[in-house]
Order: C-alpha cells, then sequence, then structure tokens
C-alpha cells in the first residue's frame, strides 16, 4: 500500500507501534485524508453503486428494459439525478485513487509512473466533467415524442 | 547414515499463503476491472444527451446474451469489492477487530455467497430469456 512511515528508533527499545494492533496506514497530510475518502466514499458508494446494480440490473428484465424513455422518466426526479451524480464524482474519485495506489506499489519507474498516473487523471477529470454536464443539462423536451 | 531423501515433503509443498493476501489481490484485481468498466460506462450513459437515436444504438450493442454474462461478472466484482471493503474498512477503523480477523473474514465469505448466489441466478435467468428472444 501506498503509505508514508517515519524511520524505526535506531536504539534497542521496543517501538510502540509493534504493540498496536492493526494494518498500517499513513501517518499524516494528504495520503491519510486520501486513506480516510477511500474508507468514507466506499461505505456511501455500498448504498450508491450496490443500489444502482438492483435497480437498473436486477429488477424485473434488468438491463434489457431501459431505454431513452427509462433513463427520461428516471431523471424527471432530482433526487435520482443527484443519486447518479454522486455515484458518477464518488465512483471516479475512489476508482483513479485506486489506481494510483496500485501504481505506486508497482511502477518504480518515475517517468513512466507519472505517465500512467496522469492519463488516468485526465481520462477521470474528463468524465467528471462529461458526466456532469449530461446529468445537468439533460432535457427529453428537446425531442419530442421520443418518451 | 541418514538417507537425504529429496521427496516433495522436504520441501513444505506449495507455499499457499495467508487467506489475507487472497481477499487483497482479488480487491486489487476487481477494482481495476470496475474502473476500466466505469470509463466506458459513463461515456455510453453520456450519448444519452446526443438523443434517443444514439443513446438506445449503443444500448443495443450491450443487449445480447454474451453482454450480460460480462454483466454479471461485473456486478459479482462490484459486490466483492464492497464487502470485502467494508471489511477492510471495519477492521481499519476498529484495529482491536483484528484478533476476530478469522470470524470476520468467515462472515464476509458467507455475507458475499449469500447474495452473489441469488444475484447469479436472477441474472442467468435474463442471460436466457435473452438467448431465447
Amino acid at each position: 500500500m501506498a503509505t508514508t512511515t517515519t524511520p524505526r528508533p535506531t536504539q534497542n527499545q521496543p517501538d510502540p507501534r509493534d504493540r498496536r494492533l492493526g494494518r498500517e496506514r499513513p501517518i499524516g497530510g494528504g495520503e491519510l485524508w486520501l486513506w480516510l475518502f477511500m474508507r468514507i466514499s466506499g461505505l456511501i458508494l455500498m448504498v450508491l453503486a450496490l443500489g444502482h446494480l438492483v435497480i437498473m440490473h436486477l429488477i424485473g428484465t434488468g438491463a434489457e428494459r431501459i431505454n431513452f424513455g427509462f433513463v427520461a422518466v428516471r431523471w424527471a426526479s432530482p433526487f435520482w439525478r443527484t443519486w447518479d451524480w454522486m455515484l458518477l464524482m464518488l465512483a471516479l474519485i475512489h476508482g483513479i485513487n485506486g489506481l494510483r495506489n496500485i501504481t505506486l506499489d508497482y511502477v518504480t519507474r518515475p517517468g513512466l509512473r507519472l505517465a500512467i498516473n496522469m492519463t488516468s487523471y485526465v481520462i477521470g477529470f474528463t468524465l467528471m466533467v462529461l458526466g456532469t454536464v449530461i446529468v445537468v443539462t439533460f432535457d427529453p423536451s428537446r425531442w419530442p415524442g421520443a418518451v | 547414515m541418514a538417507t537425504v531423501r529429496k521427496n516433495k515433503s522436504d520441501y513444505g509443498g506449495l507455499y499457499k499463503g495467508h487467506p489475507g493476501q487472497y481477499s487483497w489481490i482479488l480487491h486489487r484485481i476487481t477494482g481495476v476491472a470496475i474502473i476500466l468498466f466505469l470509463f466506458m460506462h459513463v461515456v455510453d450513459t453520456a450519448l444519452i444527451g446526443w438523443g434517443p437515436e444514439a443513446y438506445e444504438r449503443v444500448l443495443r450493442a450491450y443487449q445480447n446474451p454474451l453482454i450480460h454474462l460480462l454483466e454479471l461478472g461485473l456486478v459479482i466484482a462490484v459486490l466483492y469489492h464492497s464487502i470485502n471493503g467494508f471489511k477492510i474498512t471495519l477492521i481499519d477503523f476498529f484495529p482491536k477487530l483484528v484478533s476476530h480477523i478469522k470470524g470476520i473474514s468467515l462472515a464476509t465469505a458467507v455475507v458475499f455467497a449469500l447474495t452473489a448466489i441469488p444475484t447469479t441466478v436472477i441474472m442467468l435467468k435474463q442471460t436466457y430469456d435473452l438467448w431465447k428472444a
């Protein structure tokens, strides 16, 4: 895992961290906030993403029943637009940071690591903008008779 | 004189690792699979902003039995990542629970099985109906 650690004491005295139970975590700074974000967003995503899967993929004929009209009716409600927008943002940030953690573990060449991370940041940012624009501006009345 | 026997048992057999290693690597694999799918899914959903014709053309590409099986894999991946992620969060927020890791891991596996099995049954039935249609 991508973690920041302090050097261990050089003397032969016991390190208090050895007696503490649990897994390693960042000691502070941005990494600690991201560590916390991954867990909090993960808990929220359990509701948003699993709810999304049950509604869109499991009920009735699942994704088969989705069409333009289905989304138009769904997005008539600000509740579902907010749900989908939060799912979009949290899932993208959670996923992009997950990818960053993985490149920190496996990609040691600094240039390559930067290139991979920058690519995923650009893709993630572009999709956040695209998704936000569509969720906010979608107006089915532009296509009369489609619903 | 003792005979040196080069039996399989002399090397202790195959290293099977700690169960936590497997849940850790599965968490990574499912996570990468989900984010790669999400990149594609945001784009296909965004097509709704270009009207019913564009949106329903891409939906039709998804609505066949083979893609439906991939969709089942995706749902199972999200389910696993969620339940295992909940276990990670629980242990990280309450580190004393580490001493109950075996019970928690077993509970995680049971919850995963109890949700994954009905999900698979439902989605395989949908796939079968798609196949027949």
